[in-house]
């Protein structure tokens, strides 16, 4: 039985181009979207931080001052006017740095992203779908390397060769993609079963087909929730390494870095501290939302409303 | 002098969508008297669903918008109930068992444990005093088991639902539904995800407490066969409306509305035969519903009166009613 | 039969049940066993039964979506268990299905016109995507959709149109053999009518084959030629489709026809009485012996618990598998014999 109780859609064949059909479904996605209060604030949140990202040099008081930089005349000043967020204990502009330090993690989840998501989904889909041995040797590859806790995969290949940010990036993408694959293993095993993909197969589809056509396009929303958490979660954790010494090196900008000299000079000069932890907790918090937001948008898609 | 277990009066539920407001009931009208066995025969989307949600107290409202209409339940007005006095009357006044048995119960908890749940929310929620020892709720939980004719009642309680099978799974559900002692039962679907001659004893099961214990029984079905064998007095319904009701047999022999003859004759038979051609056309769009009788333009007798009136409700024989500009004070009368 | 399309013979299908670390095997869904029957190339044949029965799975094994475990099925002379590669490829084309759930049947994230094109790219039909595009849009046609339906999705169509997409689906190789795993068991009454109208007509006007599977013994009554009654896996009665509802011979066929509800005096006066006392149907993990339906019995023997019987052909074209059913009916054939002989020795002493 239908799941729709307010009858079928109105379906009159007024859509009679593919692009009518293609407005039409980007209008009714747009309309679930922006009744979701959620969602619309994540969005926004990460909108802004994006921009600002791409337009520091435009948007910051202080380009010049986000690197290599020293004006010994203006350190450890509180936020005025002049200096939003202070200045650091070379002297540099807080805020512009923030706004600099946030290309660095937006960056870095995108590389661990781009890297790992593509990497796990593929083998999820192979497992999943073939299954025998080649899922059960997979899976346990995953299941290792999911016993491995990012920082210490970092601290091993960043002594192994060199503490940057390069190397962080690597040693959480070699770690992360083994979530999606969990993720996108399960839910092959489980769409593989469904009727379409049966009638793919009675037609003659050839394996890949069916993965890339008919599989994978039913793990994306799935995937595209996650990928929005996981931002969150890349960047905490490219922080964290920051923090610890293992990611961004001064003079560049990066938001753990920052907490982490910063710390020392608690509690006189808190705006070392505050704002860049503010920094992050605004980022994340919104990818958050908008992860929330998108998976509650997505879920009802399915069922036509 | 037949008493009324239910009263639905004129009932209008709206929603907000896309494309506007959805006009889904459009003043449902129909009513069960005590001991009896009441269809309500309808396709997809006809707004059953809607309906049965608005009489258990189970309609969300903020989204669904209730602009007329009165339900009323043993004496009571559900839509201007409060939502206390809706948690105690479900389960205790009416009580209501779906589809698919398969998914109803919690596979991670006994049935036992299920069922005893069921008896202490009601308690909790009942105004008359009385709490039941555990004691009593075992003993009660045991005899609704034998009630539903399942052997060995205290093995089902220790069950989990994956250790049963559909047929059983019904039986236990209606238990549940019927273990608080309502008067009055509604019934979506009971027999359609089982199996035929499942399906049928548990429809034997019904009937059955309707005959020894006097519940009124309120059955949903788009099988128009099982409404045949099963209830006294049937309903159809289309697009948000009720557009005929009368008591069975003679509904059957001698069906008056035009979508109750096309439902009739697509109904494939037993004997063989060429069934008919279905009924032209799609259920309509209650955010742009027709205009006037919601049915003409799928109707092969179609008056110019049809698209401008909204036909009234007209007795065509004692019990037997039907909305119908056939039948009209204005429209010829067949 | 002269040239039946499809042959099935001694069809076998078990799936393993798997559990424990290294997935070891602990026991068989036992779904077919030992079912042979044949299609004719123009005939509607009817697959009736109860959850369990094996009826789906039977329709998916003709159709290789799973490997049978044993037996043969030759479809125009080969055999389809053996096929591999090309001819495993050219023998879609020629046999394809329509499932029962309009809602898992097509990909909710495709496209109609993608789910359409998929059997012609796959084929390679169509020089370009222009030449596809035309193809599907008179693919929908065939199913009496506009081509507005291409750019849509299966959640924005009702039941019904989703049906008649699965079904243009199965028509776009052209096939000779559809099997329709409950087709419309899904769908409204009304809506029935006119898919079944139109699987009618498309198989009139393109002279196919169906395997019509259902539970709804009235559908399948108006539908097929021959219909075959099957519980636990096996074929217990197989007959013209009139012969079957008219005269049922196994006590099964008779509990189910007197289970179907239905809607006039004239269906009830010819339903026969139910031949069974309650109880479920048993699970194909570990099935009774002998006859699987001799627990359930009223006219069960001990005979019936101790030995499976045999699909025997007892009336001309009308098999069951059935102790009871068949010595009645010999017994009956016997005292017809022993009528027609006292009748010639009566004549004989008469003219004497």
């Amino acid at each position: 039985m239908r799941a729709n109780t307010l009858g079928p859609s109105s379906v009159t064949p007024q859509a009679i181009s593919r692009w009518a059909a293609l407005k039409d479904g980007l209008g009714r996605s747009w309309y679930r979207f922006r009744r979701n209060p959620i969602s619309l604030i994540g969005g926004s949140m990460v909108l802004l931080v994006i921009i600002l990202a791409i337009l520091a040099p435009l948007v910051t008081p202080y380009p010049e001052q986000a690197g290599a930089f020293t004006d010994f005349s203006s350190v450890f000043r509180p936020p005025t006017q002049s200096h939003w967020f202070g200045t650091d204990e070379v002297g540099r502009d807080v805020f512009t740095r923030v706004i600099f330090g946030y290309r660095v993690s937006l960056m870095m989840a995108a590389v661990v992203l781009g890297i790992s998501v593509p990497f796990g989904i593929f083998l999820g889909l192979v497992a999943g779908y073939f299954g025998g041995w080649i899922e059960t040797v997979i899976m346990r590859i995953t299941d290792v390397f999911l016993s491995l806790p990012a920082l210490v995969m970092a601290l091993a290949i960043c002594a192994a060769f060199s503490p940057t940010i390069e190397h962080a990036m690597l040693a959480v993408a070699s770690i992360w993609w083994t979530w999606h694959c969990r993720l996108v293993h399960s839910l092959t095993r489980s769409i593989k079963t469904e009727e379409f993909v049966q009638a793919s197969q009675v037609i003659g589809s050839s394996h890949l087909r069916i993965l890339f056509k008919d599989i994978l396009p039913n793990c994306a929303s799935a995937i595209i929730v996650k990928i929005t958490l996981d931002a969150g979660f890349v960047i905490l954790v490219g922080a964290s390494l920051s923090f610890l010494g293992l990611g961004v090196q001064p003079p560049k900008p990066g938001l753990g870095t920052m907490i982490s000299y910063g710390a020392q000079h608690l509690p006189m000069q808190w705006w070392l501290t505050v704002f860049p932890s503010f920094a992050i907790f605004f980022l994340i918090l919104g990818f958050n939302l908008l992860g929330d937001g998108l998976r509650d948008m997505l879920d009802v898609e399915a069922e036509g409303i | 002098m037949d008493r009324y277990i239910l009263e639905i009066r004129d009932l209008h539920v709206h929603f907000r969508v896309y494309e506007g407001i959805s006009r889904v009931l459009d003043g449902v009208s129909l009513d069960v008297r005590e001991g009896e066995r009441v269809g309500l025969a309808g396709e997809t989307g006809c707004g059953k669903t809607v309906t049965m949600k608005t009489v258990m107290g189970a309609l969300k409202v903020p989204p669904a918008i209730i602009p007329k209409g009165e339900v009323i339940l043993d004496g009571q007005d559900v839509l201007k109930m409060s939502a206390e006095q809706l948690l105690e009357i479900k389960g205790t006044k009416v009580s209501m068992i779906f589809q698919d048995p398969m998914n109803a119960l919690n596979p991670v908890f006994t049935v036992g444990t299920q069922l005893l749940d069921v008896i202490r929310f009601s308690n909790r929620h009942s105004s008359n005093g009385g709490k039941l020892s555990k004691k009593e709720t075992l003993n009660r939980a045991i005899t609704v088991l034998g009630a539903v004719r399942l052997p060995d009642p205290k093995r089902i309680l220790s069950s989990y639902s994956l250790e049963l099978s559909g047929g059983m799974r019904q039986r236990v559900l209606i238990a549940m539904a019927l273990v608080n002692g309502p008067r009055f039962l509604i019934a979506d679907e009971p027999q359609t995800a089982l199996d035929v001659t499942i399906g049928a004893q548990i429809l034997d099961l019904l009937s059955g407490l309707v005959k020894t214990n006097g519940i009124s029984v309120l059955l949903i079905t788009h099988n128009l066969g099982v409404i045949r064998e099963t209830t006294e007095r049937v309903n159809i319904m289309y697009a948000g409306q009720i557009v005929e009701s009368a008591p069975t047999a003679l509904l059957f022999e001698n069906p008056k509305h035009p979508y109750s003859r096309g439902l009739l004759a697509s109904v494939p038979r037993l004997t063989g035969g060429k069934i008919a051609e279905g009924i032209r056309g799609t259920v309509p769009d209650y955010a742009r519903a027709p205009s006037g009788c919601r049915f003409h333009p799928r109707c092969d007798y179609v008056m110019p009166i049809c698209s401008q009136k909204r036909p009234p409700l007209t007795m065509v024989s004692p019990g037997h009613y039907v909305k119908c500009w056939l039948y009209g004070e204005e429209g010829e009368v067949q | 039969m002269n040239d039946p399309l499809l042959v099935v013979e001694d069809l076998v299908q078990h799936f393993p049940l798997r559990a424990g670390l290294f997935h070891q095997q602990t026991g068989e869904v036992k779904a077919v066993e030992e079912v042979s029957f044949d299609i004719g190339g123009d005939e509607i044949f009817g697959l009736v039964g109860e959850s369990g029965s094996g009826k789906s799975t039977i329709g998916k094994t003709l159709l290789r979506i799973y490997k049978p475990t044993k037996g043969t099925i030759q479809f125009k002379g080969m055999d389809v268990t053996k096929l591999t590669g090309e001819t495993l490829h050219s023998f879609r084309k020629q046999a394809q299905i329509v499932f029962q759930d309009p809602k898992s049947s097509l990909n909710p994230r495709r496209s109609i016109r993608s789910t359409l094109e998929e059997s012609l790219i796959v084929h390679k039909i169509g020089k370009n995507g222009r030449d596809r595009g035309k193809i599907v849009a008179d693919l929908l046609g065939m199913v009496e959709l506009s081509a507005n339906y291409m750019y849509k999705y299966p959640s924005m169509l009702s039941g019904g149109q989703r049906q008649r997409v699965s079904i243009a689906r199965a028509l776009a190789l052209k096939p000779s053999f559809i099997v329709l795993d409950e087709p419309t068991s899904a769908l409204d009454v009304s809506v029935q009518a006119k898919i079944i109208r139109l699987l009618q007509q498309l198989q009139a006007e393109r002279q196919m084959a169906y395997l019509f599977i259902s539970h709804d013994l009235s559908l399948v009554r108006t539908i097929a030629s021959r219909t075959a009654v099957m519980y636990l896996g096996r074929i217990y009665e197989l007959a013209v489709t009139e012969d079957l509802f008219t005269n049922p011979l196994h006590p099964y066929t008779k509990t189910l026809l007197s289970a179907v509800p239905v809607i006039s005096t004239e269906e009830r006066q010819m339903k026969p009485k139910n031949q069974s006392h309650g109880g479920e149907i048993p699970s194909s993990i570990n099935p009774p012996s002998g006859c699987a339906f001799h627990p359930r019995c009223s006219l069960a023997e001990e005979v019936c618990a101790e030995e499976l019987p045999d699909l025997a052909e007892v009336i001309p074209g009308h098999f069951v598998r059935c102790h009871i059913a068949s010595d009645a009916l010999s017994a009956s054939t016997r005292e017809m014999h022993l009528g027609a002989s006292q009748k010639r020795r009566a004549t004989k002493i008469k003219r004497r």
